[in-house]
């Protein structure tokens, strides 16, 4: 499916994707993704369509482990996240709520650009640029995970952890 | 080949030798989850079917975060927390009892043991030579209902810190001198394991403040030896017999090693809005500070409570400047009210908020307004952390705070000491 990138900067934190000040509305996930990125990008929540990508820079997803701020990037459409690097709560947290959090060169991708996932083959395509981007594979716990559905699907399949 | 002190803690719990790279399945001794992740733990335990949790013993749910309450959606989360734990036997540790970390470090986490928790600091544990890792409520709730979760065994990169620390440098000043040094990502997934003459002479609360922050290079783990500080501070908590002596082989294999000269530290600050922004704080220039926070996981113990009363005897804060203390636990609380520790804040015109995570989060008591600067000894510091976005967060050791809230802008604490 392909999708619009929303492209952010290096170090987007899990306060700027979900603050502390809404910290009231976790148990109301509808109303919490309203308020997702909100002072950093302005109006994301309805401008955003699904099957976008968020694209950032490096340390994507540091501090909390608010497992709430992938939650509301889910909530709000998004297929995918394709960053330099990504801290590893967050990394762990997308992966176990069924999210692809794709490492790869984000320097190469603008604001807008049309770009379509191929996660088999490890690679995107940016129909704007008209340019295709490899990443390395996902590694093989994520990806038994995603294939399951998260971690819960995975829990519910074998009463255990069998990721290897 | 001799092994890392993560390599030698997780392969006790994988039965099995594992080195660094390798992923495993391993057995969890504590799990726990805050008033913040909780409620979305729960919520994912039933979604998976368990009605019962592994070891209930030795599972906790921590009311911290909203401590009171500040709002009845907090309110309906608490009740719902206390229901699934009188369901299931799970621990309780009310409001008012403290900050997680603080409590799991006095109570519950012995050297050796593997510890998750739904909250990123949960590697304050690290100090105690257990392998303390912060996870979100999916792999919390796994790790509750199972007592299992999965981990990739983490290189090591050694901190070897020497020399006497300066009158006026703490845990906090070598912790943000490393995060200013490699970088808020200079550590993801690897073990952070600090080691030296500094290291093996610092006191528990030290410890647990550079433990503490090791996330906020991005490591999986803050860890450092277990030794006759650590069993001095069992003793302390009447959990003597729970120590073990534990530490790195001397030919362990490690990604790298990072030296630093404590001699040559100074008080050290982290500048809006990102951790590893840091500069000495003679390099700092004039900055007005509205509101000075000491407490939260990082530097709320008591020893940190003393270094700040020490400053700030018999003075009095800053007219414009208003200061919050916020004891990291009930026991901390005690403790600093019967040796007048409290009084000092008191008289000097601070406000005292009860144990919890007080204003770090932005969720209550201390919330910043727009434009406004606040001096905190939190270990984050985040846009919008503490309340609105166009707010100011800086970070530096308890002494920094007490300077601070004498003179209403941030200030050296060595002419002081």
């Amino acid at each position: 499916m392909k999708g619009k990138a929303w492209k952010l900067g290096d170090g987007i934190s899990t306060d700027h994707i979900i603050p502390g000040r809404y910290f009231f509305l976790r148990s109301n996930l509808p109303e919490l993704s309203r308020h997702i990125l909100e002072y950093e990008r302005p109006g994301f929540h309805d401008k955003v369509t699904l099957g976008d990508f968020m694209v950032g820079g490096k340390n994507f997803g540091q501090g909390s482990s608010r497992e709430h701020a992938p939650l509301v990037i889910k909530l709000n459409g998004i297929q995918a996240i394709l960053a330099k690097s990504f801290a590893r709560i967050f990394y762990r947290n997308c992966f176990n709520n069924g999210i692809p959090a794709i490492i790869c060169d984000t320097d190469r991708i603008s604001e807008g650009d049309e770009l379509e996932l191929f996660l088999e083959e490890g690679k995107i395509v940016n129909h704007t640029k008209r340019e295709t981007l490899s990443f390395p594979a996902i590694p093989p716990v994520m990806k038994k995970i995603l294939d399951d559905g998260g971690l819960v699907e995975h829990v519910k399949k074998y009463k255990d952890l069998k990721l290897m | 080949m001799g092994m890392t002190l993560a390599e030698k803690i997780l392969s006790e719990h994988a039965w099995k030798e594992i080195r660094g790279g390798e992923i495993a399945v391993l057995k969890v001794d504590l799990a726990y989850v805050q008033d913040g992740t909780g409620p979305l733990a729960v919520r994912k335990l039933q979604e998976m079917g368990f009605s019962k949790v592994c070891n209930p013993q030795r599972t906790i749910f921590f009311f911290d975060h909203a401590s009171p309450s500040p709002r009845f959606e907090l309110s309906n989360d608490h009740a719902f927390l206390r229901a699934f734990a009188d369901e299931t036997g799970i621990q309780v540790s009310e409001i008012g009892q403290g900050i997680s970390h603080q409590v799991v470090a006095e109570k519950w986490v012995r050297p050796g043991d593997v510890v998750i928790g739904a909250d990123s600091h949960t590697c304050t544990g690290g100090a105690l030579g257990s392998f303390a890792t912060g996870v979100g409520s999916t792999d919390a709730a796994v790790a509750i209902a199972l007592g299992k979760v999965w981990l990739r065994v983490p290189e090591t990169i050694r901190v070897v810190v020497e020399g006497k620390l300066p009158v006026g440098v703490y845990g906090k000043d070598i912790i943000l001198h490393l995060i200013g040094r490699i970088g808020a990502a200079g550590a993801t997934y690897k073990a952070l394991e600090f080691v030296g003459d500094t290291i093996e002479s610092l006191d528990m609360a030290g410890r647990m403040t550079i433990g503490n922050m090791a996330v906020e290079a991005g490591a999986k783990v803050g860890l450092l030896a277990s030794d006759d500080i650590t069993q001095g501070w069992l003793n302390r908590m009447g959990r003597g017999k729970e120590f073990r002596k534990l530490s790195s082989d001397p030919d362990a294999t490690y990604e790298r090693t990072v030296p630093i000269n404590a001699r040559e530290l100074k008080p050290t600050i982290a500048c809006p809005h990102q951790v590893d922004n840091t500069k000495t704080v003679d390099q700092l220039g004039e900055v007005r500070v509205h509101q000075v926070y000491l407490g939260t996981s990082c530097n709320g113990r008591l020893e940190d409570l003393h270094i700040a009363a020490q400053i700030l005897k018999g003075k009095k804060i800053h007219a414009g400047t208003r200061m919050i203390v916020t004891p990291g636990s009930r026991m901390v609380y005690m403790e600093a009210i019967k040796d007048g520790t409290m009084e000092t804040f008191v008289e000097a015109g601070a406000v005292i908020t009860s144990p919890g995570c007080g204003g770090c989060v932005g969720l209550h008591e201390g919330v910043l307004g727009d434009g406004e600067v606040c001096l905190a000894t939190q270990p984050r510091n985040f846009q919008g952390r503490m309340g609105s976005p166009k707010s100011f967060i800086y970070l530096g050791s308890p002494a920094v705070a007490a300077a601070t809230a004498i003179e209403g802008k941030i200030a050296d604490p060595r002419k002081y000491l």
